[in-house]
């Protein structure tokens, strides 16, 4: 049987054994006592005013506790717009207030909590209350909406270079692309448990990507000093984003704990999760390409909208792109917000960039065609030796060798250069390849490093971790500074009383807590080198510099035999433990004088069937430049989740709306369609891994987004070269594939 | 809708209609559409019932709309079972009842009096892993680690029974476990792993 589990000279994942036993604790498990249960119930209409809640019924229901929505939700000091000397509160909360007014924003929006004893109880007595609303007109047609341009708000444009090029391109080509809204779904639901311990203090345990972030939220929700308020966040099921800011979930219960004078937890179902919790916007976009005859790309008019909500605004980097990832001389993009009355968008793997590179990589390919080049060389004669935007030389970019890798994993001399001309078992197939890029930036870390009496290590910041192994890279870190083996060294996050860390998103946390543990670790090193001169005969005549420290302990460069392990060293120097808490500051490209990215190139061998036009992704080898990989086995698996999610994107996903109600039609599993096991084909990771010299001392750039993004165009690509037809909008199907035409 | 009432034929109701337990699981659903009435059972009945849990005995009252699922995390604490969707969907909360993988979302606790049922907290005996748990650990065969439970005592059920002789078999055994983190393949080769190694699971 075939087996393409790869052999790596590293231990396992670090919270594996947490993870395969169920004793991984997640946000709605840990266990509090005289714990009650809040359920939302959701409006039923799309825009309008509440007129009445009527409650009797339910509040007589059996173990129902309390009933919370706009009628009786106490004063919150975040809630308040302004102060009060009528100046506007600088603490408000972000977002949606929940429980707070009449209005009604989109259809689903939680209107009241209902509290009870159990979670069974919660429930029947939410089907209880009997709510009437004042009906408003509503939008929540995007492909409609955005054909009246006075909708959307004033665009955000960039432009270099002069726009006869693109007029005088010897090709061209000029296509419109669509992507629906995508969900992140992770597999834990959102949940929060808020147990108040004084009337001014509550810990909280809640899905989060940022511990320190939804402390500094909640202490402004109530006005309270932020270490009154501790986050626990030891285990995050998944999340790509839709943890990145608190959703209704985390003022409710807080607000219900408070109210009620009891813990309170609050999960939202998996129906909600489709509306409740952020999701990739909806977006159109236009992409203009030309090229003259050699291929050398000449211009790229990039235009984009996409949707956010009525009480929000939400953008992101849909059009960044196509301004730096390839050299072209004229660039002119233009990119605008559309309001809907739908819940807010938000962050979602690879985001912006990802629907962006659809429209991108999917029309360099086209043009490839036209040009009859081959697809990867016409992106090697466009390779930008510089960033073209920022005019900054790269840190590092080594794009060519993913190429080089990618076509020989791929078999790319298979390849036909004509769409549907080559055939297997009577399955039509094709080949397509596509980049990823996204911005590999460090924020500031602060990261402590105890060294204990046994001389174990362990490090701590208050970061979380979603899934992809920050846990397993930071010890992987400190093993190879320290030379200290891995099953010394233990890693605790979670807890915002811990040192403040970064939240995880953007591919930035290696790079961002890596740093701080390298530091910490530098700084580990420094403080055991002086307590060994100090404290230790043999070392009292040597340069304190001189030191090697590894394997646990001290050693003199000159003599390997002066040996002292490192618990015998506190112990000489009388400290029960050694520890050093070390911030690690963030640096901006331009402060490093160099444009600072990573780089991902995905091959895609697909099967259509000729006769039912059916898919199969047969074989996918994605390729990255992400600096030095920390961990070669965390990082593949991230590789693979990447590939799944672009399946999802390019093939299954998309949320659907009942224009008549404004209501979400599939919200489910069942409607909603995501990546299953048997549509996983053979897949093959290449790293470049070659440190980057510039952006950190570690050497590691980010890897979650690129991991992602390109994947759903490489798809659409190989789509095309089967078939001879594009589709532009996602997510690909069969009878869109019937429908297309060249 | 039918007008649902605890008071005539409750029993029989919950028999016919184990889908009941997911109407209250998923009320956003149902709530306020105008031609839903149900009566709030009030006070719920409750029931007595005795399982093995991993080899525990364990007596209880319970409610009788409590699925096995929300049983066993929001009353016994055994957490290692996952809730996903609560709609038989996703397979995050599969375990075993009497041998068989189940969604436990889908099954009342009361419909499991009298039955052994077996969860990822099972598995191991001491510190020596269930070899599935090995494998998974191997082959890194998860990220966050929410589905995984599911994933592992559905891949056992895959190898007994005897649907584990390829990949393509494992895959399609294994179409209920949702995984978004996509740890997919590395899963596969986990049970492929255990399955060549020819171990009892």
């Amino acid at each position: 049987m075939e087996n393409n589990w790869l052999p790596v000279n590293e231990g396992p994942r670090a919270d594996a054994l947490d993870k395969v036993t169920g004793k991984a604790t997640y946000a709605a498990e840990h266990r509090v006592s005289n714990l009650a249960h809040g359920v939302f119930v959701c409006s039923t209409i799309a825009k309008g005013i509440i007129q009445s809640i009527d409650e009797a019924a339910a509040l007589k229901a059996e173990g129902v506790i309390d009933i919370i929505s706009y009628k009786n939700c106490p004063a919150i000091p975040g809630y308040a717009p302004q102060l009060a000397d009528g100046t506007r509160n600088p603490k408000q909360w972000w977002g949606m207030k929940v429980l707070y007014d009449n209005q009604v924003r989109f259809y689903g929006q939680p209107i009241a909590l209902v509290v009870a004893e159990t979670l069974e109880q919660a429930n029947a007595a939410s089907l209880l209350l009997k709510i009437t609303y004042q009906k408003e007109s509503f939008e929540t047609d995007f492909n409609l909406a955005r054909k009246d341009p006075s909708k959307a708000k004033p665009p955000s444009t960039y432009s270099r270079g002069n726009a006869s090029n693109y007029e005088q391109a010897a090709v061209k080509v000029d296509g419109e692309f669509t992507i629906p809204i995508e969900v992140h779904s992770p597999m834990e639901l959102q949940a929060t448990i808020a147990v108040w311990e004084a009337e001014d203090k509550l810990t909280v345990y809640d899905k989060t990507q940022g511990p320190k972030a939804t402390q500094g939220a909640i202490a402004r929700l109530f006005n309270i000093p932020d270490k009154n308020v501790r986050v626990i966040a030891d285990y995050v099921g998944g999340a790509f984003g839709n943890a990145l800011r608190n959703w209704h979930n985390v003022p409710a219960a807080c607000i219900a704990a408070k109210k009620i004078n009891r813990p309170v937890k609050v999960i939202l179902t998996r129906p909600q999760m489709f509306n409740l919790t952020g999701y990739r916007p909806q977006s159109w976009q236009q992409l203009k390409i030309g090229a003259d005859a050699t291929g050398k790309f000449v211009g790229i008019i990039h235009t984009a909208i996409s949707n956010t909500s009525r009480y929000e605004e939400f953008r992101e980097g849909i059009v960044n792109a196509s301004r730096f990832l390839y050299a072209c001389d004229y660039v002119d993009t233009n990119y605008r917000i559309l309001p809907l009355d739908v819940s807010t968008p938000t962050w979602m793997r690879g985001p912006g960039e990802a629907s962006g590179c659809f429209a991108l990589e999917s029309s360099i390919d086209q043009l490839s065609y036209v040009l009859n080049m081959d697809p990867v060389e016409l992106r090697i004669k466009n390779f930008a030796e510089k960033n073209p935007e920022s005019k900054l030389p790269w840190s590092s970019n080594y794009l060519k060798e993913c190429y080089d890798k990618g076509r020989t994993l791929i078999n790319w001399a298979n390849r036909p250069q004509k769409p549907g001309s080559l055939q297997e078992n009577g399955w039509l197939v094709g080949y397509g390849m596509a980049n990823g890029v996204f911005g590999a930036g460090r924020s500031q870390a602060s990261v402590r490093a105890i060294l204990q009496a046994n001389g174990n290590l362990v490090l701590q910041s208050a970061v979380s971790d979603m899934g992809p192994g920050t846990t397993t890279a930071m010890t992987k870190i400190a093993s190879e500074n320290l030379l200290l083996p891995l099953d010394k060294i233990s890693f605790k996050l979670g807890d915002s009383e811990l040192p403040p860390g970064p939240t995880q998103g953007g591919s930035t946390t290696t790079s961002t807590l890596g740093t701080a543990v390298y530091l910490a670790c530098e700084a580990l090193k420094k403080s055991l080198r002086t307590l060994a001169v100090e404290n230790v005969p043999a070392f009292k005549n040597l340069d304190a510099s001189t030191l090697v420290i590894k394997e646990g302990g001290v050693s003199a460069s000159i003599d390997k035999e002066v040996f002292i392990s490192n618990a015998d060293l506190l112990k000489l120097g009388n400290k029960p433990f050694l520890e050093i808490t070390q911030d690690s500051q963030g640096t901006s490209a331009m402060e490093l004088k160099h444009a600072t990215n990573s780089f991902s190139s995905h091959f895609v061998k697909v099967l259509v069937n000729p006769k039912t036009l059916k898919i199969k992704i047969t074989e996918v080898v994605t390729t990255a430049d992400a600096g030095k990989i920390i961990s070669e086995n965390t990082a593949r698996s991230q590789m693979l989740g990447g590939v799944v999610g672009g399946i999802g994107m390019a093939l299954f996903e998309e949320l659907k709306f009942d224009h008549y109600t404004g209501a979400i039609t599939n919200a489910s599993f069942a409607g909603y369609q995501v990546p299953l096991h048997p549509d996983i084909p053979k897949t093959t990771v290449w790293f470049v891994n070659k440190p980057d010299p510039i952006i950190n001392p570690i050497g590691a750039k980010g890897l979650g987004e690129i991991a992602f993004i390109g994947l759903a165009a490489a798809i659409a690509n190989a789509v095309y070269n089967a078939t001879g037809k594009r589709v532009r909008n996602l997510p690909i199907t069969p009878e869109k594939l019937k429908e297309a035409k060249i | 809708m039918q007008k649902y009432c605890y008071n005539n034929g409750r029993r029989d109701f919950i028999r016919k209609a184990s889908f009941s337990a997911a109407l209250y699981a998923i009320p956003s659903l149902l709530v306020h559409a105008e031609s839903v009435s149900l009566i709030a059972p009030t006070p719920a009945p409750k029931e007595k019932i005795k399982l093995s849990i991993n080899g525990k005995e364990i007596s209880a009252e319970v409610d009788t709309r409590i699925t096995l699922l929300d049983f066993l995390r929001e009353q016994l604490g055994y957490t290692g079972t996952k809730k996903g969707c609560g709609m038989g969907q996703c397979g995050a909360c599969i375990l075993h009842i009497n041998g068989k993988r189940m969604n436990s979302c889908q099954t009342l606790a009361i419909h499991n009096n009298g039955k052994t049922i077996e969860t990822v907290e099972g598995l191991a005996n001491g510190d020596t892993l269930h070899p599935m748990q090995e494998a998974f650990i191997k082959c890194d065969a998860m990220q966050c680690g929410y589905c995984t439970p599911g994933q592992i005592m559905s891949g056992i059920a895959c190898i007994r029974d005897g649907r584990a002789n390829n990949r393509d078999e494992i895959q399609r055994y294994m179409a209920g476990n949702i995984c978004r983190c996509g740890a997919y393949q590395n899963i596969v080769d986990a049970i492929a792993q255990v399955k060549e190694s020819g171990k009892t699971v």
